[in-house]
């Protein structure tokens, strides 16, 4: 029996004291946490993550910056970063890769980087060790699966939704369905995102995959003042839920 | 100018920078046109659109008094005088006609200044489809008269809160957008920009402007084709329709952008809205906002194939400031009789700089593709004086 992975979403630089969140996060149960790199343009994005976004960028907010105060925390479970594709080409997916490597960063998600356009970093990504982690849609095509299944490095993340990152009612059916196609693809962990929005939600999630990722439902609460200790508190929640789930 | 293949690669440009989830729904719409773009039938509904509705072929003006004082030869392509006031009719007419093909009954668009919102909401309206359009909220503020136009077309207008609130970010709201509800709507794009197939079909959607020219030029000249081919460039759509038609000739192929929203002198490349191209941006990969008087060219990209055109020397980009561009649109007016739209202005601004500094030789022929009709902009002019 492997325990179901809880993966929060926090977006770098949000508060000058951001890096507290992460120490929260690991001590009320996350297994490891997505860290967004803010983009002026994220269009895989819902109203929650875009205002997050544009909050740390008006704050200041770089990538130097947030890789930056990593240097000075100490956190035990793996970091992913997620961006946007044009900063990795800004900085050169080479350097780029080895910029989050050396901040301790292991894993790396771009929304906008398809399969097809994903070669150049996934090589750069390979050989600094950082693991590109690849999407999967309701809608992707039964090969395409296959092959986003096995080049995929560290989980395979399972859009539950068709649309943006964002809180919805309850999981939707097209991600049960997603995940089970791509249990029967790979043995590599499937986390469940976009749209788990509630411990239940996370629970019903976990039925049908390895664990999801709590994105906009975090971030809402952080941009309305939640402070790091709430949200530890949150968090936990979403821990207990999953702990009920034994598959 | 080619076909850019499976990958939709113009050189090192182009692509499909978008999420897994519009995948299927990009190669859906390439594979329609593909399979659309061959048939004669769709190509005599488009054509019979064009003539009947839109008012092509649209004339070939030379601007007498204008070239008798640059010591030129000036012709006007005039697509200020097809309906809607636009060169944009043309591809939407063909996206509409395509979307009906595919079996959709919605349109979405983004609009900056209205332009495209309003042909969209246009060919809705023609083709009984329902169109929503994004709009920045700072867009919707400085156009409001083409807000209620695009209502009372029937079109729903969705303002667009986040970000610049500009074109850009109305942009990627229509992408965000499409994703819910791709299995019964279109994205109606309105440049030669976004994830392949968009930059390739809209050059093939707008190079009526640039065959129509080429057999109206071989009437007018009697070397038949110009010596020099100039037309404005945001992200880029009447310039690719206008290069498409010469760029197997000797003529030299001048696009002019906005210096507030000069994508190819930035020189700098990057990724947004599907594709890869010359992008502004600041130090850190953050995309820039661009400036113009001009709202058409107030687009921080430019169409990929743009790009290749530049790195390989088939085409040559130039900038204007708007202080060159109030003047020109004044000049126009006057000599000819003709009020351009301020994106238009841009190529003839730089018409008559060049051929003031000697650059353009005397006696040359240059042929100017006049995009858009200035009634839009005489808020903004009456402003300016």
């Amino acid at each position: 029996m492997r325990k179901k992975m809880l993966v929060p979403y926090l977006t770098g630089g949000i508060r000058p004291d951001w890096t507290r969140y992460l120490e929260e996060y690991e001590r009320s149960g996350a297994d490891a946490i997505e860290i967004g790199l803010p983009f002026s343009d994220p269009i895989l994005d819902g109203p929650t993550i875009q205002e997050a976004s544009d909050l740390a960028l008006s704050r200041g907010a770089t990538v130097a910056k947030i890789l930056d105060d990593l240097t000075d925390i100490k956190i035990n479970i793996p970091l992913i970063a997620m961006t946007y594709y044009n900063l990795v080409l800004h900085k050169g997916a080479d350097r780029f890769c080895a910029e989050l490597a050396a901040a301790g960063i292991s894993g790396l998600i771009v929304p906008d980087l398809p399969l097809d356009e994903a070669g150049t970093l996934s090589e750069a990504a390979i050989k600094h060790g950082v693991d590109l982690t690849l999407l999967a849609s309701p809608v992707t095509a039964p090969d395409r699966l296959a092959e986003i299944a096995s080049r995929s490095r560290g989980f395979v993340y399972a859009i539950s939704v068709m649309g943006t990152t964002g809180e919805r009612d309850q999981v939707a059916d097209a991600g049960i369905k997603l995940a089970g196609e791509l249990r029967k693809l790979t043995d590599q962990p499937i986390l469940l995102a976009f749209g788990i929005s509630r411990p239940e939600h996370a629970a019903a999630a976990a039925e049908v995959s390895d664990g999801v990722v709590i994105g906009a439902a975090l971030m809402r609460k952080i941009l309305d003042g939640g402070d790091p200790e709430e949200m530890g508190a949150v968090l936990s929640e979403f821990r207990r839920a999953l702990d009920t789930v034994t598959v | 100018m080619v076909e850019p293949g499976e990958l939709g690669r113009f050189g090192d440009y182009g692509g499909r920078f978008v999420p897994e989830s519009l995948i299927p729904a990009c190669a859906e719409l390439e594979e329609a046109f593909r399979d659309a773009w061959a048939d004669p039938r769709f190509r005599r509904d488009l054509d019979r659109l064009l003539t009947v509705y839109a008012g092509r072929p649209t004339a070939l003006t030379p601007a007498w008094r204008l070239s008798a004082e640059l010591g030129i030869n000036v012709l006007l392509k005039r697509e200020d005088l097809a309906h809607t006031g636009s060169h944009k009719i043309n591809n939407v007419l063909g996206q509409a006609l395509l979307a009906q093909r595919m079996g959709k009954t919605r349109l979405l668009a983004e609009t900056g200044a209205g332009q495209h919102g309003v042909a969209t909401a246009t060919a809705g309206a023609l083709l009984g489809l329902g169109v929503t359009v994004y709009m920045g909220e700072k867009d919707i503020e400085r156009q409001a008269l083409n807000v209620y136009r695009m209502k009372m077309l029937g079109a729903e207008v969705v303002p667009v809160t986040g970000g610049s609130r500009t074109l850009k970010d109305a942009t990627s709201e229509a992408l965000r957008q499409w994703v819910t509800c791709v299995d019964e709507a279109h994205y109606c794009l309105g440049s030669v920009m976004g994830p392949h197939p968009y930059p390739w079909m809209v050059r093939e959607f707008q190079r009526v402007i640039g065959d129509e020219a080429r057999g109206q030029c071989a009437a007018e000249l009697s070397a038949g084709i110009p010596d020099f081919v100039v037309a404005c460039v945001g992200g880029g759509s009447n310039a690719a329709g206008t290069f498409a038609g010469f760029a197997d000739t000797n003529a030299r192929l001048i696009g002019v952008e906005a210096a507030g929203g000069a994508a190819v002198a930035s020189g700098q490349t990057g990724v947004l809205h599907g594709f890869r191209s010359y992008l502004l941006q600041d130090e850190n990969g953050q995309v820039s906002e661009a400036h113009s008087v001009a709202p058409g060219l107030d687009y921080p990209g430019v169409g990929p194939e743009h790009a290749y055109l530049n790195d390989i020397g088939r085409a040559r980009y130039v900038m204007v400031g708007d202080d060159e561009v109030i003047p020109a649109v004044h000049r126009l007016a006057r000599t000819e009789g003709i009020l351009p739209a301020l994106e238009s202005a841009h190529a003839i601004a730089w018409v008559i700089r060049a051929a003031e500094s000697g650059e353009l030789p005397p006696f040359c022929t240059v042929l100017v593709t006049l995009s858009g009709r200035g009634d839009k902009d005489v808020a903004t002019l009456m402003e300016a004086s």
